[in-house]
């Protein structure tokens, strides 16, 4: 008996009942570009990234379920074009300098970035002033980096029970606001061993006195593009 | 009552459940004019929530402030239509007047003004809210007169009620706005179908959604109550934020009956017990008479346990505010709004009918809809599929403003020509007509003879009738203005998206435009409308398309004659080190290239 | 027979630390094989003062004040195709990041004269003034392409030069491409 299959980029593939079109992609070995999506946290649909073509309209992998028959376009020239625009958006909106970045070289965006060819971010520079949070001792926020993903929202709430993070505004005021009385990190309960303090997938959270922790050459980034995990090869992780 | 009297009079009214988070701010503001620290503290505290859930709530919401704001709060609606009927000057008046800049508070606390997205008095404008309470028709004259009460600080219960008549403006009915119905008269008829019979008849009847997306009702109705689960939910939404729309206020204000009485068929039909009216904070002053009319249908046996003696049929309604937030139209925002928290469109599938409020099945039905539920179920379906079209079966409630005469409420049945429109509301001179609003389309003379029905001009209901003494661009750009400003910020593509496009329109409104700019509107309309989380970001970019499709020489009087032009204005940029040498030589200053 | 005509290659650094240009010479040898396909205009590396018709123009550093829009403006009407190199060029880098500063303040306080309690800015007109930010190259004139990078490694430049050069279409493969 046949399992059930949809149709990716033309190649007929199994899924599991209620996996997304991302999970099963991925169990094929197909890496479907995402930000805002994590196998413990879940899916979140705010990136935008992994908008895929099913059955001719967009949608986003993250959330769609695979169904048999479904015919899925994910490495097109045109979502290729949507996805580098996307993150030449996220780049603009923040502060993104990596040459002073600490997580130069492990940073999905950048990643991404370099995945999708992106040599300049074409989009007009907002140039927020959103803040850098030095207040507490082991953690460092740095707004301006905020890709608005809200993993570390939900690894907080979910993960380590303690909701030190949240989005507040609306549009493009929308920033992370801290829970504690001052709205400072520093009076807030969180600690560098929490999940909230490593998630991030940029440079917006970082543990302090981690900079540079690997040289140029052996960051993850460096040693495989993002994707390749999903891909048949092995990558070593870079340890934190 | 002491400030913290207010914050737990207003928690307790809740039973301090958090789902009525939104309901508890907006009561502690209406006492304590502002949601203080100490508010913030207070409420986290009693609600076991962490304090920043109302940090993201205040900041959501346009009419929540974590800032004192003044004792009276004046907001301008800011509509085209209220430009065309003079509201920038009276902005200005008010500014003068009052001695503050445009979104400030003056220092001794007194007042706050600010613009605010259409207020749904399009057809008597310019719309002014003081405090939620709403004043239509503001002129010189209006604005004196409310410059002196304020100054005076008279209470808003003292000022003279004929500042706060708003007209219906019926100028031509058909079924729903002719009578008003008889009280109960569709809940006997619902009863008598029998619940399956409802769904029947509401299927036979083809009715679809009045809200804009036009889904077909009985479709809706027995996909909810086919869902699995014990408890269900009827939601109507009256949150008609789309400007240019006021039909959804006339029929609460004229024909509640319909709409309440069409909530409780709809919870009849799925078997749902509640019902949740959600109404835009803007028509605040519907509220009171609303409640007075929920409190009647209780005396008489209309809503509550077993109506009109129909053993079993069990149904209320309660009233929830919405805050000022357009995007709580979209049906998964609204539920999330009701679920006290800001309203961020939710990933879909699923879908409300399955998985809506407190992620029970849930019916979320526009207040058209709901009224025109009770005239299938007293007339029949097939009745109501006799009239209209076949694909759009029944009337049609438009709210007519602009350039016309008789601006106002036209009910039609659908398949109504736009011409036909246009001759009955006195429209000398339509030079174009922007139908359902900044989401909707722009249409030219010709397209005159197209018909307002779902497959050819569809509509939620907005009419905005434009002369030809009016720039489309101006008002593409007002829309884009709009959509920046109402954005969620979920999603990548219209957070970003649509303060980019907001940025170009204005450049190009500065003169520092080019034909590079167009081609970047461009990119960015097909970039919202591909990959936007919901609605409101895939149609953010229809003015701009309509405004290069339609009218291209609006953009090129503008646009300078190459192909590039800088971001920014060079010369401004050089302002502030001009300033603090104090140089005026040819060297401290940038032009513009030729 | 005639010599092969040469390309034409203008290069400046604006708000730039002049590391790229330093990294354009770390092409080492290949700096005569270079030369014998190409002829530099305005330059750091020629005494060449104002710009001709030419080819290519390299732009290093971001716009940080007038002199910086004139001297992109001149590059950009004489240059066939203009490449932004390095991060400060593609979207303002290092110096950009004075940009949350009002420029008006920074220069009342550096230039804050202790003994009179008041500011004593220069303010000679040959000084250029600062712009209120700092900015990419692209947002002040159209952009052909992009070279990213801090610096783009020599082995990069080289690639994206003989590239443009040779008409092909400028990329870089994994190991040259990155923006730190």
């Amino acid at each position: 008996m046949s399992e059930a299959t949809f149709e990716l980029d033309g190649v007929p593939t199994p899924f599991k009942s209620g996996q997304t079109i991302l999970e099963a992609s991925r169990d094929a070995g197909v890496y479907v570009p995402h930000l805002c999506c994590d196998p413990e946290l879940g899916a979140h649909g705010s990136c935008k990234l992994c908008t895929v073509i099913v059955n001719g309209r967009t949608a986003s992998a993250c959330t769609m379920k695979a169904l048999a028959g479904q015919e899925v376009e994910i490495d097109t020239p045109e979502l290729e074009a949507l996805r580098r625009s996307l993150v030449q958006m996220l780049f603009v909106e923040g502060n993104h300098f990596c040459p002073g970045c600490e997580k130069s070289g492990d940073c999905k965006l950048q990643a991404l970035g370099y995945l999708l060819e992106m040599t300049n971010p074409h989009w007009v520079h907002f140039f927020p002033d959103l803040g850098v949070d030095a207040s507490h001792p082991d953690v460092w926020l740095d707004r301006n980096r905020c890709i608005q993903c809200e993993l570390c929202v939900r690894a907080s709430r979910d993960v380590d029970g303690k909701n030190v993070f949240a989005l507040a505004g609306r549009g493009i005021a929308s920033k992370i606001v801290v829970n504690s009385p001052s709205g400072l990190l520093g009076d807030s309960d969180i600690a560098a061993t929490d999940r909230a303090a490593h998630v991030c997938p940029v440079g917006a959270i970082l543990v302090k006195r981690v900079g540079f922790a690997h040289p140029i050459g052996e960051r993850i980034y460096d040693r495989a593009p993002i994707g390749a995990e999903v891909l048949a090869c092995d990558v070593p992780e870079s340890s934190k | 009552m002491s400030d913290l009297a207010s914050i737990e009079a207003a928690i307790v009214r809740y039973n301090a459940n958090p789902h009525y988070l939104l309901q508890i701010l907006r009561d502690a503001q209406g006492e304590l004019g502002w949601i203080s620290p100490e508010t913030t503290r207070r409420v986290a505290a009693r609600l076991d929530i962490p304090r920043t859930r109302i940090d993201s709530l205040v900041r959501f919401y346009a009419f929540l402030h974590d800032t004192p704001a003044g004792a009276y709060r004046l907001r301008l609606s800011d509509n085209v239509t209220d430009r065309m009927q003079g509201s920038e000057a009276q902005l200005q008046r008010f500014l003068a007047a009052f001695g503050v800049a445009c979104g400030e508070t003056s220092a001794d606390g007194l007042v706050s003004v600010d613009l605010t997205s259409c207020t749904g008095l399009c057809d008597q404008g310019p719309g002014l809210l003081v405090n939620e309470r709403a004043i239509p028709r503001l002129d010189a004259g209006r604005v004196d007169e409310i410059v002196g009460l304020v100054k005076r600080r008279a209470p808003l219960a003292d000022w003279p009620q004929t500042l706060f008549e708003i007209a219906d403006n019926v100028r031509r009915a058909d079924a729903l706005l002719a009578e008003p119905m008889k009280p109960g008269r569709a809940l006997d008829a619902a009863i008598a179908l029998g619940r399956q019979g409802v769904i029947d008849e509401m299927k036979r009847s083809a009715l679809r959604g009045r809200g804009g997306a036009g889904f077909p009702t009985g479709l809706k109705w027995e996909g909810c109550r086919n869902a699995p689960g014990a408890e269900r939910f009827i939601v109507c939404n009256a949150d008609e934020g789309e400007p240019g729309t006021f039909k959804d206020r006339v029929l609460l204000t004229r024909q509640a009956e319909r709409v309440l009485e069409g909530m409780a068929a709809a919870g009849f039909a799925v078997g749902a017990r509640r019902g949740l009216l959600y109404i835009r904070g803007e028509y605040d002053y519907l509220r009171a008479t609303l409640e007075a009319r929920l409190a009647a249908m209780r005396a008489s046996g209309r809503l509550g346990v077993a109506i009109r003696g129909a053993a079993g049929f069990d149904f209320d309604i309660e009233i929830h505010m919405g805050a000022g937030a357009y995007v709580c139209g979209e049906e998964s925002a609204l539920i999330e709004s009701l679920e006290g928290k800001p309203g961020r469109p939710r990933i879909r599938p699923p879908f409300p009918v399955t998985r809506g409020y407190l992620d029970k099945p849930t019916v979320v039905d526009n207040v058209e809809t709901l009224a025109q539920a009770t005239e299938v179920v007293i007339h029949g379906g097939a009745a109501f599929a006799g009239r209209g079209t076949r694909a759009s079966t029944g009337t049609k409630v438009l709210s007519v403003s602009g350039d016309c005469e008789r601006p106002g409420i036209y009910e039609y049945p659908f398949g109504v020509r736009l011409s036909h429109v246009l001759e009955d509301c006195g429209a000398r001179d339509a030079a174009f007509v922007q139908v359902s609003g900044p989401s909707g389309a722009c249409l030219t003379p010709d397209e005159f003879h197209r018909a307002i029905a779902f497959e050819d001009v569809a509509t939620a209901g907005a009419f905005m009738v434009f002369d030809s003494r009016r720039d489309y661009f101006e008002i593409a750009r007002n829309f884009a203005r709009f959509f920046a400003h109402e954005s969620c910020g979920f999603c990548t593509p219209c957070r970003v998206g649509t303060s980019l496009q907001s940025d170009l329109m204005d450049k190009i409104a500065e003169g520092r435009g080019s034909h590079y700019e167009v081609n970047e509107l461009m990119r960015l309309s097909e970039l919202m409308r591909r990959t936007s989380h919901c609605g409101l970001g895939q149609t953010a970019g229809n003015p701009f398309n309509d405004a290069w499709r339609k009218f291209r020489p609006a953009f090129e009087k503008r646009l300078q004659a190459r192909d590039f032009a800088p971001a920014i204005d060079l010369e401004a940029a050089l302002g502030p080190a001009r300033a603090a040498t104090h140089r005026e030589d040819a060297l401290a200053h940038l032009e513009a290239e030729t | 027979m005639s010599a092969p005509v040469k390309v034409r290659i203008a290069t400046t650094s604006l708000a730039g630390c002049f590391g790229c240009h330093m990294s354009l010479l770390d092409i080492d040898e290949r700096l005569f094989e270079l030369a014998g396909k190409a002829e530099f205009d305005r330059s750091p590396l020629t005494d060449i003062k104002h710009a001709g018709p030419c080819d290519i123009a390299l732009i290093e550093g971001g716009v940080c004040n007038s002199e910086n829009v004139h001297v992109l403006r001149e590059l950009r009407a004489n240059a066939k195709i203009l490449v932004a190199v390095g991060a400060c060029a593609i979207n303002g880098g290092l110096p950009a990041m004075r940009n949350h500063l009002d420029i008006g303040d920074i220069l009342k306080q550096v230039y804050h004269d202790p003994a009179s309690g008041e500011a004593r800015i220069p303010d000679d007109p040959e000084l250029p003034l600062p712009l209120d930010k700092v900015y990419p190259i692209n947002e002040i004139v159209r952009v052909d392409y992009a070279l990213p990078g801090c610096p783009p490694s020599a082995d990069a430049i080289w690639k994206y030069l003989t590239d443009l050069i040779l008409g092909r279409m400028p990329r870089l493969d994994d190991q040259l491409f990155h923006y730190d």
